[in-house]
């Protein structure tokens, strides 16, 4: 792969794909998303075009204020940007589906790094959102608690003694905190116990949903895992059960991850490799396909069964096959058949 | 705002009507509201049953208990702020603003309960505003030892206190 592509790739990716950490077998990235409003004025959906304006200029004027350590920070309006770019952020998950529809009159601030984004007029004024590789969320949430710091220093949230952080949704009122995991579980798939842990999660009150495919249908094994409960918690309390439950799932994968290397390894190696041959030999990929092709090898790598290929650049791919960004890689609009194409050069480049 | 019929009564039924593109507005009270007749007839028994439908229906859905089902008038009061009316909320399932949440008040608690588990938050506060609720708090407490020291006939203690919610009333401004 040429030199331009492997900047280009490093420039397109964020920062929270492009490293390993902690538990990075399972947890792909941690994420904290806390829901702000401004006092005096109403929530978008019963906003007028004005007022969103007004909270967009109040956030900008409050980003100017100087801070230690907040990074660099820049406004993208949404309505300033082409519907490609807009579909690039959404895949790499710093906005929501929300904003790619409604773009007139929203807007995301961005880290350089883009660890840190903050919706501007999505359900609520601000969504600031903090994602980290791996299990991180203390940290992910240190990040976000000040950066709302930061901003609260010259805005007026919100706020209610008794209710804490107003939302537009009462399914988000107090905290305004969401906790999430990505976790890739395609061993707990293979020995047909992932529905059996995640049916224990949703019963402790956390939601699980696949990251790809509808409702709790998972393509390529990865799931969201997140608290639904955002009153009546202190953060800390709301981040801690999150990554006390997330450590039991970790633990229940690894050991399914034993299990099938000491009990069905030919069968394990099997999958892994033809899933590596297809996905380093194909000139034709779908999306679909190439998911859970690079689930098998991904599983296989952090096994320890494919040593020539890095785990880092299989979880990139997760990335790179999407639809936008692939396009925005290749650097023009792709016809459905010319997608797949693409898709399977991009990957056998960078599996090499 | 006084109702725009009688002029004489706060008007408490704000109605939107969009026909054709083209929005009207009308603030009225609940008598005039009444009285206005076939015109705004859609929105009065028996003609309101649809909407008792839908309401009983979100009522259900959202965990309303029937004894806690707001009044008619209740469910037309607007929010002062934002104008969404209780109704509107069940409707959409989202408030308006903030000052809805004080608006509406204890008539969200069954269903934050039923969400949440809980009604009231624990966390984090913001540190400016934040900060006056804490010495809200204070001074809450602070009056409580003055009303028992007032009762002990404890003047001289009073004296002290008075001055310490004083300095922190101060503060707060």
């Amino acid at each position: 792969m040429g030199m331009a592509m492997i900047e280009k790739i490093d420039r397109l990716l964020p920062g929270w794909i492009k490293e390993s950490g902690p538990e990075g077998e399972v947890v792909l990235s941690s994420r904290i998303r806390l829901a702000r409003n401004l006092r005096d004025l109403p929530f978008p959906h019963y906003a007028g075009e004005k007022q969103l304006e007004e909270v967009i200029n109040l956030t900008e004027k409050a980003l100017k204020q100087p801070a230690p350590d907040k990074g660099r920070l820049k406004l993208v309006r949404l309505d300033a940007i082409d519907q490609l770019e807009r579909m690039v952020l959404l895949e790499k998950h710093l906005i929501s589906p929300n904003l790619v529809k409604n773009p007139a009159h929203r807007g995301v601030i961005l880290r350089d790094d883009e660890c840190l984004a903050i919706m501007i007029n999505e359900e609520d004024h601000l969504r600031i959102q903090a994602m980290l590789s791996g299990l991180q969320l203390d940290k992910a949430w240190e990040l976000a608690d000040k950066i709302d710091d930061y901003l609260e220093a010259s805005l007026d949230y919100a706020f209610d003694e008794e209710r804490g952080y107003l939302t537009a949704c009462p399914t988000n009122v107090g905290t305004g905190l969401r906790v999430s995991v990505m976790v890739h579980l395609p061993a707990l798939g293979m020995v047909g116990q992932v529905k059996k842990v995640l049916a224990a999660l949703a019963h402790v009150g956390l939601n699980v949903r696949g990251v790809y495919g509808e409702g709790t249908e998972s393509v390529g094994n990865l799931f969201q895992i997140s608290n639904q409960v955002t009153l009546g918690h202190s953060e800390e309390d709301l981040v801690g059960k999150l990554v006390s439950l997330t450590r039991q799932v970790v633990e229940q994968e690894k050991t399914a991850r034993r299990a099938l290397l000491k009990e069905s390894r030919v069968q394990l190696e099997n999958k892994v490799y033809r899933a590596y041959g297809l996905l380093t030999q194909s000139r034709l990929l779908n999306s679909h396909e190439a998911m859970l092709l690079l689930s098998d090898l991904l599983l296989g790598v952090e096994a320890g069964l494919v040593p020539t290929v890095r785990a880092q650049a299989v979880k990139e791919l997760f990335l790179l096959i999407r639809v936008a960004i692939l396009q925005q890689l290749i650097g023009k609009e792709l016809q459905p058949e010319e997608r797949d194409y693409y898709r399977a050069m991009v990957i056998r480049e960078h599996l090499k | 705002m006084w109702c725009e019929r009688c002029k004489q009564r706060p008007a408490t039924v704000h109605i939107t009507k969009v026909i054709n593109n083209q929005k009207s507005e009308k603030h009225l009270c609940e008598v005039c509201a009444q009285a206005s007749g076939s015109d705004l007839g859609f929105l009065f028994e028996p003609n309101f049953s649809f909407h008792n439908l839908l309401a009983g229906l979100l009522e259900g859905e959202m965990g309303m208990e029937d004894t806690l089902a707001p009044s008619t008038m209740e469910r037309r009061r607007a929010c002062p702020v934002c104008n969404l009316t209780f109704t509107d909320f069940r409707r959409i399932g989202k408030l308006g603003c903030g000052v809805c949440y004080t608006e509406f008040g204890p008539r969200l608690d069954p269903l934050l309960r039923r969400i949440h588990g809980s009604t009231v938050h624990t966390g984090k506060a913001p540190k400016r505003t934040g900060g006056a609720i804490r010495v809200k708090k204070e001074i809450e407490q602070l009056r409580k030892k003055l009303n028992e020291a007032i009762k002990r006939e404890a003047y001289e203690e009073a004296a002290k206190l008075r001055d310490e919610i004083r300095a922190k009333e101060k503060n707060l401004k």
